[in-house]
């Protein structure tokens, strides 16, 4: 029995627009057990949520809960998707999502080397004053610069870095916090 | 009774004894010998030996969705964890509750590769619902319990509990922990009530509705059985189910429209379409259901009642959301329905629309000549065992969908078959699993010929414990689902798709001290089947079919339901690259 063309007509799929990509900010409560940030950052890679940026540490004084501050980008129903994936792991406490809760502080922290001589010094250092970078190293031909704010104020300090000298970088990634007395 | 020091290997079983456990499925190994030992010095579990740790997880699974127990499995560390993984990830996809007992090497080896070392609880951590590296002898007996709580509550899944050796032999005191109140894991049970409300109300309202039901409904069990089967009454609707809900709703009710999704029928597919509202129970919108997404029931609103919020809106944005045990949700409906005393508002043409649909008769099929027809096969299987109320497992591919099609069940927990991940090789240790939960039903393996392969060692074990489950096979000699992918996408090359080399199974059944039966042509069919039937030992039937028979109606991947393929002719062809790249 051999099938015979022509080929079965099948409609293309009409192309949906694009949704809209959202940049969000979730705070989660983990019990501090073995394996935990392996359940979260495996769970982001097997379903192919991004994770722009991801801190952890613990905050209970017997250090028996983490903060896990994770940076996501995506579409609307993705967003919330990874919060009820997030909820449905058995050692999370909460999810926050900040960006969706309202007023919250989001800052990190970074430490940024730079290199140069002469004119390039003298710039480097007076653009760190006006970010309010502290250099932490000094040698003859080079600083390291804390500076801390959001993840904005610590790019565009970045990018100034780059015309003056830029040899690396290593950032904190965010943390996060909601405004008001209230804990999110 | 006071807490006593034991090893770790013994608060093991005690707990699994506290727990109700009265039958592990399992594999020795040196990781796991010590757990072995305590096992064989007493009698209150019964263990049975499989013949390859895929075989134990789908026995355990099988055993699961029969009795509605947890199916609990014993394997050793290494091989004996990664041949365990299919099954696992089996009982992820299809929300099966099983708790997985995996030998590690001891703990201070972990990480130097040691002998048969592996690491479990990283490879099975996304695909178990939860799982645990236990390093301390004295937390051995909460994690257990624990284990079980999570593997059985909420949306069930499989839970895996890898213990080093060194924490089998260590000793710690064991007592009877009380019920397990989690930190953090506490699935909701009850539905909102305002939502329940609104719910009844859309409902009350519909002019064309539709329940959706799914495997949500058997694993929430006995109540949410009844309750759908009360609310359907009272508010007129038609029912369809998936794969995994089948039984839930009897196939007799004139409200049944049969099984919907790829190879649904067509009244059920075409109602789902074009219903007013729908409401679905415990069924999670997978893409074998719904088609093209952005034409799937254009027009309706869409109610979803399921106890993992992560299902909702995952695929099919639905208008009303409630997170609950679909058993306590039914029953607040109905309550509310009948407190209210409302009547359904179902247009007049609904039905009549929907007995046009019916009309078609899309599974019907022409057995002519004495080439066997494999619907027919299945339909004369039916009627020779549908009064002994069997339970029925499945390999996957096309005799998987014809059994699904052709045999119609009136009861839950009757139809075990593998749905999410599809896995060939399931159906025989299922089955075995099934029939050591109920010694005295009858199970049948519907199988093709290829699948039946992947575990076809199992029937050792079969034989080994006088288990007498039945294995018909459709043989087509071809991997026949792959064989009509083929044809509808490939102009019908079907490369590496033919059975080669295939054994004589009848030999080889009895090679294993099974009965083996051939049927060749239509008219052996019955007393073939009788003669598997009569046999009170396991039974082997080899049912020559068709070779060529495509399973219909079909709706092609990422097509609408509006767009089913009901005739035999329109499979063949090729695919754009889009359709191409959808499994
Ligand atoms: C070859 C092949 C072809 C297939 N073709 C079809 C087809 O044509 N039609 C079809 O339907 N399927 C088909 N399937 C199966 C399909 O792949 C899916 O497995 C199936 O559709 C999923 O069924 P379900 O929606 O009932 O969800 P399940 O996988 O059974 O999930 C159950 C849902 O209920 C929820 N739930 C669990 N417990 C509760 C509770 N107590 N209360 C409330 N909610 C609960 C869960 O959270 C989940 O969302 C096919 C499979 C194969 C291998
Ligand atoms: C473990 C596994 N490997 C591959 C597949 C892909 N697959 C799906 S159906 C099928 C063919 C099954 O053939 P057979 O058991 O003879 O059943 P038939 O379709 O002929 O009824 C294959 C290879 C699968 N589902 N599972």
């Amino acid at each position: 029995m051999k099938p015979t063309p022509p080929p079965a007509p099948r409609p293309a799929r009409p192309a949906s627009a694009p949704e809209p990509l959202e940049r969000h900010t979730l705070s989660v409560v983990v019990d501090n057990e073995a394996g935990v940030l392996a359940r979260i950052v495996g769970l982001f890679s097997a379903r192919g949520y991004n994770i722009e940026s991801l801190t952890v540490a613990d905050i209970s004084p017997d250090h028996a809960v983490s903060r896990i501050t994770i940076v996501t980008e995506g579409p609307r129903r993705v967003i919330d998707q990874i919060r009820a994936q997030l909820e449905r792991l058995v050692p999370v406490h909460s999810v926050t999502d900040l960006t969706e809760r309202g007023p919250h502080v989001e800052r990190e922290l970074a430490l940024v080397k730079v290199a140069g001589t002469g004119e390039k010094r003298v710039e480097a250092l007076r653009l760190a004053d006006i970010f309010r970078a502290r250099p932490v190293d000094t040698t003859t031909s080079s600083f390291i610069f804390e500076v801390s704010g959001s993840s904005g104020k610590v790019n565009q300090f970045i990018e100034l870095m780059r015309e003056v000298g830029l040899v690396e970088v290593a950032r904190t990634g965010v943390a996060a916090m909601a405004r008001g007395r209230d804990p999110a | 009774m006071p807490a006593r020091e034991m090893t770790g290997a013994e608060i093991l079983v005690e707990a699994l004894v506290d727990l109700g456990v009265e039958v592990i499925f399992g594999y020795p190994g040196g990781a796991v010998l010590p757990i072995y030992d305590v096992l064989h010095r007493q009698r209150r579990i019964r263990h049975i030996l499989v013949r390859h740790e895929q075989g134990a997880v789908h026995a355990a699974e099988g055993y699961a969705r029969a009795s509605g127990r947890p199916g609990v499995v014993l394997v050793t560390s290494g091989p004996g964890a990664t041949n365990a993984v299919t099954g696992i990830t089996d009982a992820l996809m299809d929300s099966v509750p099983i708790v997985v007992i995996t030998g590690q090497v001891p703990t201070h080896l972990i990480g130097t590769d040691a002998f048969q070392e592996c690491d479990t609880v990283g490879i099975t951590r996304h695909c178990s619902k939860h799982n645990y590296l236990v390093k301390d002898v004295g937390r051995l007996g909460p994690v257990v319990h624990e284990a079980f709580h999570i593997a059985t509550t909420g949306r069930p899944g499989p839970v895996v509990i890898d213990i080093p050796k060194d924490v089998q032999v260590a000793r710690a005191r064991y007592e009877r922990p009380g019920p397990v109140v989690h930190r953090t894991y506490r699935p909701r049970i009850k539905g909102d009530p305002a939502l329940v409300e609104t719910a009844v109300e859309l409902l009350a309202s519909a002019e064309r509705p539709i329940l959706y039901t799914g495997g949500g409904i058997i694993n929430s069990g006995p109540l949410a059985v009844r309750k759908l089967r009360e609310l359907a009454q009272l508010c007129g609707a038609p029912v369809t189910s998936t794969l995994m809900g089948l039984g839930a709703f009897p196939a007799s009710s004139p409200q049944w429209l049969g099984m919907l999704g790829m190879h649904g029928t067509y009244e059920a597919n075409m109602a789902m379409n074009r219903c007013d509202v729908m409401l679905a129970l415990g069924a999670r919108f997978d893409d074998r259901v719904t088609g093209r997404i952005d034409a799937f029931s254009p027009g309706s609103r869409k109610i979803h009642v399921d106890i993992d919020p992560s299902s909702f809106h995952k695929t099919v944005r639905v208008d009303l959301a409630i997170e609950g045990d679909v058993g306590h949700v039914l029953d607040d409906m109905v309550r509310i329905w009948r407190a209210r005393a409302l009547k359904p508002a179902i247009a007049a043409d609904w039905w009549t629309e929907i007995a046009a649909w019916r009309a078609r008769d899309c599974l019907a099929y022409v057995q002519e000549g004495p080439a066997i027809e494999p619907q027919h096969a299945i339909r004369r299987l039916w009627a020779a065992v549908r009064h002994r109320d069997p339970i029925i497992t499945t390999e996957v591919g096309q005799h998987q969908m014809w059994a699904a099609q052709h045999f119609p069940f009136e009861e839950p927990n009757r139809w075990l078959t593998s749905g999410g991940l599809g896995t060939m090789g399931y159906g025989l240790p299922a089955a075995i699993g099934a029939q050591v939960a109920f010694p005295d039903r009858l199970v049948i393996d519907i199988a093709g010929e290829a699948s039946i392969l992947m575990n076809i060692q199992e029937m050792g074990t079969a034989a080994q414990y006088r288990l007498p489950v039945k294995v018909f096979v459709l043989n087509n000699e071809y991997m026949g689902m792959v064989r009509q992918w083929q044809d509808l996408t490939y102009e019908g090359r079907h490369a590496e798709s033919y059975s080669a080399s295939l054994p004589d199974f009848v030999k080889l059944a009895e090679a294993w001290g099974w009965r083996g039966i051939r049927i060749a042509t239509a008219d052996e069919l019955d007393e073939g089947i009788a003669r598997m039937l009569s046999h009170d030992g396991p039974a082997f039937v080899d049912c020559r079919v068709k070779k060529y028979a495509n399973c219909l109606p079909m709706i092609p991947s990422g097509a609408a339901h509006t767009e089913m393929i009901l005739k035999e002719s329109e499979i063949r062809g090729e695919l754009d690259a889009e359709a191409e790249a959808l499994v």
